[in-house]
């Protein structure tokens, strides 16, 4: 890598992508907060709105296809989050965990539609947001069911554990309660859209960099575009997965807050 | 690290720094999300849900319902049909005892009969007979007389005498036989 990018700088100046990448101008130079991924996580939430309340309209028993596509998302969320991981309770959760994967899916997706080419998520305020309102929402559920004595209790002092684990515990579950859960959703997702739509743009910007060299360049320049459309694909998938993995996560987590014991 | 603080110091801005603009838009567009599905796609796919499921579990209570049915049905059938056999070959065995019965009758009638033309038959020839042997009698009787009075010369005009010869006559005839 090292040496590619040497190789490039011979020429005129190569630029390596960074976090400078990421931060965006405003679309137009009058409204200086609409910035892309401001506007885009209002289009995803839009468009996502739109297309499964058109889906949901009828709630007929025999689906049309429109309706079937809604279904299989919805069923999808329904079962491996909802029915298996909260039980009987899942219906009140629905809507958020609903609301939390197509919004995410939606927002990474962005990050290879052509034209728009970025994702939400890869500014952590966006993350931030999710995961202050996880932490929210399975704080709250656990107080609500436990009651506040006996939730903070349990955090505290773990139920079945020798006295002198407690010296450890203590402090790390406190943490894993305050700190590491909520940090660790936003972080996960932040990251991984961040690093790879950093990816993208080296291949991409690397490829269309060493195309404007010598003979031998423009073939390393081909391989570039290559490894950047395999890592296209490759994207796709983790955006599916950290949609998936952050829902399952804020599942498990209210699923933890409703069980009596965690 | 190193690196990092390079590019850091070389104006490249810390990408785990929230701004403010996006935390707020964050907020509302996932918000107005959630409300949306709150209120409309979560409910009614829901309902699509317990409407299918009310649909397939009353399906198959009325498949139950007609299996039952069925059952109870197929189970009066047979039953039905076990009294019919029964009752047919009770049938035939009455008719087969009747008709025995008939025949036997008959056959008794039929013997009767034979019987009795039988005997009218007898008693007619027997009367018959017995006319005949008087009829003859009195003709032998008749001509004995004329024959005896013709050659005696006598006249038998007496009845009485006439009978005491004719019998005399007969004894005769049955001695000489």
């Amino acid at each position: 890598m090292r040496a590619l990018l040497n190789l490039s700088a011979k020429g005129d100046e190569f630029v390596p992508p960074s976090s400078r990448d990421f931060v965006l101008p405003p679309i137009f130079e009058d409204i200086a907060f609409l910035t892309k991924p401001i506007l885009f996580s209002f289009v995803a939430a839009i468009l996502v709105g739109l297309f499964f309340s058109a889906s949901a309209r009828k709630a007929a028993v025999v689906p049309s296809k429109f309706q079937f596509a809604g279904e299989l998302v919805y069923g999808f969320v329904r079962k491996d989050l909802g029915t298996e991981i909260l039980g009987h309770e899942f219906r009140r959760f629905m809507p958020y965990l609903f609301t939390l994967f197509t919004f995410i899916l939606t927002n990474n997706i962005f990050g290879i539609v052509p034209f728009i080419q970025f994702p939400t998520f890869s500014r952590i305020s966006f993350a931030y947001v999710l995961g202050i309102i996880a932490f929210g929402v399975f704080h709250y559920v656990g107080l609500r069911k436990q009651g506040v004595k006996k939730y903070i209790k349990d955090i505290m002092f773990m139920p079945g554990v020798p006295k002198p684990v407690y010296i450890l515990l203590t402090p790390i579950e406190i943490a894993t309660y305050l700190v590491v859960r909520p940090l660790t959703l936003s972080l996960r997702l932040f990251a991984n859209m961040f690093a790879g739509h950093l990816l993208l743009m080296i291949f991409f910007l690397g490829g269309e960099h060493l195309l404007q060299g010598a003979v031998a360049m423009k073939f390393v320049g081909v391989l570039s575009f290559g490894m950047g459309i395999a890592l296209t694909f490759f994207e796709f998938l983790v955006q599916c997965l950290q949609a998936y993995i952050f829902t399952l996560l804020t599942a498990l987590y209210i699923a933890g807050g409703l069980a009596d014991e965690h | 690290m190193r690196t990092y603080i390079e590019l850091a110091a070389a104006g490249a801005p810390n990408p785990l720094m929230p701004a403010t603009a996006e935390i707020i838009a964050g907020s509302i567009a996932f918000l107005l999300l959630f409300l949306v599905m709150r209120s409309k796609v979560v409910p009614m796919f829901e309902k699509a849900y317990a409407e299918r499921t009310a649909a397939i579990e009353g399906g198959i209570a009325k498949a139950e319902v007609a299996q039952a049915e069925a059952k109870v049905a197929l189970e009066e059938y047979t039953k039905q049909l076990a009294t019919a056999q029964d009752q047919a070959s009770t049938l035939r065995e009455e008719a087969r005892a009747a008709g025995a019965a008939i025949i036997e009758e008959m056959r008794a009638k039929a013997q009767e009969d034979a019987a009795r033309i039988t005997a009218a038959a007898h008693a007619s020839i027997e009367a018959e007979r017995a006319q005949a042997v008087i009829s003859l009698r009195n003709e032998v009787g008749a001509l004995a007389v004329e024959l005896a009075s013709k050659i005696v010369g006598e006249a038998l005009d007496d009845q009485a005498r006439q009978s005491r010869v004719v019998d005399r006559f007969l004894d005769d005839l049955e001695k000489s036989k």
